[in-house]
């Protein structure tokens, strides 16, 4: 069974005022576990509105949101479940930081779950590694930490939940090249140990191209659903509803309009590079 | 040409700083220029940049706008006209409920007279391509068209200098597009300097010039295609090479007769179809 499965999900804000507006239409959508999924998409297009369903901060106008089946809206503790089950990490999560120290932080989560102390202990010290907080930094103030730890403690916080599905609005915006490719690593590999599902919003194309599957917004309806392959052959669609090309795509894309034969579907670096080898000496440019 | 800023020997270390921020930095901004400053988080780009008009003094050194000691407070008013700054976050910056009373914010508490102020903010925002949103409301704008609005907004000041302090790291990618392409002609059409804080190296790619910042210091200086085929020492600071010239290294090391410095996905594109015919 699917892990989270949605039904129809139609999220209209302001209904029955002049402010009417319906933010998603619609959408069918399942996630399994032990996979990460991209979510791309213009601002505007839905994504926030869809991912504040799966944690049910947010109640459908129409349609269901189903968790292992069950129907996340069926009561108040199916409600209180989700939030436990489906962990959120919104954008710019350090500005959410307020214990008085980074374990204090990490255990918040926890603790509200009721959980035993040692469980508490083993979570805190559990999630730090995972992001690659030392021990000397959980006795501090989160206040002192650089802009990247606190980004990392405030993931670990939510990873202390041990989610089943960890949702991540653009985690990596605001951080370096390095620190970028450092905390993906690190959430890859939580998901891989965890076997959890991991939906990852996403503005940056070369990270959505590293997810297994990649599902495009465009005005409150998801008009794209499959590898990244798949969604970066259409690269003329996602051009069109505002997204980019990943580079090596686009740099395929200004060789075939300078009437270079490059092969339809390169979007990897790789791809790139034999599709240019391949058409050396084989007349593959207008000279 | 004389400088339009000129850093000399700076050193800044915040209140609280184990070390310097900025460490005997030294930099000339010729006017008209689009440069691209990179660097790790906490390297110094935004403390470099906040040195640009007088939000932060340097501990030691100085910074001259147009030959104005940033230090000399007499000249400060003067000096924010001359450089003005947007920052990452659009809806930090914007205080009005129609567009065009945000842009005229800047220019009314100068106390320009009125028909200027309407002259200004008619042309800031042409430029930045806002003119049509002019009496829309701010907060219900994209990322990218509250950015640019905050730029239309530095624009009514008549500045010589815009500094941009990651100004599309919360912007999808049309808004990107948008920001840096009004930047870009900002420049090359109007003469405006740029500097311009990124950790994308996609839009550094579009500057003359590309400064590398480590630990508070100018390590590396240039233009982009002196810079980015660099590429083992900017992986050592934390950084990235731009794919294209990722991928130009690549093929060069294949055989293929190609300019390390074609950056841009074009000029790429260019050289590799010029290299494919020899």
């Amino acid at each position: 069974m699917s892990l989270i499965e949605l039904r129809g999900l139609t999220h209209v804000y302001s209904q029955g005022t002049p402010f009417e507006k319906t933010a998603i239409e619609g959408l069918d959508l399942t996630l399994e576990r032990n996979a990460t999924v991209g979510l791309i998409g213009h601002t505007g297009s839905g994504k926030s509105t869809l991912i504040s369903h799966l944690n049910a901060l947010l109640k459908p106008t129409a349609g269901t949101v189903l968790l292992d089946g069950e129907d996340v809206f069926a009561s108040k503790a199916s409600i209180r479940a989700a939030r436990f089950r489906v962990g959120v990490v919104f954008q710019y999560p350090e500005y959410q930081l307020f214990e008085e120290t980074v374990a204090a932080d990490i255990a918040f989560g926890p603790k509200n779950l009721k959980l035993p102390q040692p469980e508490i202990d083993r979570r805190v010290a559990e999630a730090a590694a995972f992001v690659g907080l030392g021990e000397d930094t959980l006795t501090r103030s989160p206040m002192e930490l650089s802009g990247g730890q606190k980004r990392r403690a405030a993931i670990a916080g939510v990873l202390a939940m041990e989610p089943e599905l960890l949702v991540l609005d653009e985690p990596t915006a605001g951080l370096d090249p390095a620190g970028r490719e450092d905390l993906l690593e690190k959430l890859f590999a939580w998901r891989q140990a965890r076997q959890a599902a991991v939906l990852l919003v996403t503005h940056d194309m070369t990270i959505a191209n590293r997810c297994d599957r990649l599902v495009v917004m465009s005005e409150g309806k998801i008009v794209m659903d499959g590898a990244p392959a798949e969604v970066f052959a259409r690269g003329g669609e996602l051009t069109a509803i505002g997204l980019d090309l990943p580079a090596p795509a686009l740099i395929a894309e200004l060789l075939r309009r300078r009437g270079v034969a490059v092969p339809a579907g390169v979007y990897t670096a790789d791809q790139l590079y034999d599709a240019i080898l391949a058409l050396r000496g084989e007349g593959g440019a207008p000279c | 040409m004389d400088p339009v800023i000129r850093i000399e020997n700076v050193t800044y270390t915040y209140p609280d700083g184990a070390r310097p921020a900025l460490d005997g930095v030294s930099l000339d901004i010729l006017p008209g220029t689009f440069t691209a400053v990179l660097g790790s988080n906490g390297s110094g780009k935004s403390t470099l940049a906040k040195h640009l008009n007088a939000i932060l003094l340097p501990g030691a050194g100085r910074v001259l706008v147009d030959g104005m000691d940033t230090a000399d407070e007499k000249d400060l008013i003067a000096i924010r006209r001359r450089v003005g700054m947007v920052f990452q976050n659009p809806d930090n910056q914007i205080v009005a409920n129609v567009v065009e009373d945000d842009v005229a914010f800047a220019p009314e508490n100068l106390g320009v007279e009125s028909a200027e102020i309407r002259r200004r903010v008619d042309a800031a925002l042409k430029q930045v391509g806002m003119y049509d949103f002019r009496m829309h409301a701010p907060h219900l704008l994209s990322g990218g068209q509250k950015q640019r609005v905050a730029i239309a907004g530095v624009l009514a000041m008549d500045p010589e200098v815009l500094v941009l302090d990651e100004p599309t790291a919360m912007l999808d990618p049309r808004g990107r597009r948008e920001v840096i392409a009004s930047v870009e002609r900002l420049c090359r059409d109007r003469g405006i300097t740029v500097v311009l804080i990124t950790h994308h190296m996609d839009e550094a790619a579009r500057a003359d010039r590309v400064i590398v910042m480590d630990r508070g210091r100018i390590v590396m200086d240039g233009a982009p295609g002196q810079v980015f085929p660099q590429a083992d020492r900017l992986r050592a600071l934390r950084l990235t090479v731009p794919e294209t010239t990722e991928l130009i290294l690549r093929l060069r090391a294949a055989g293929l007769d190609l300019p390390p410095e074609a950056v841009t996905p074009e000029a790429c594109a260019d050289a590799v179809k010029e290299a494919l015919c020899h």
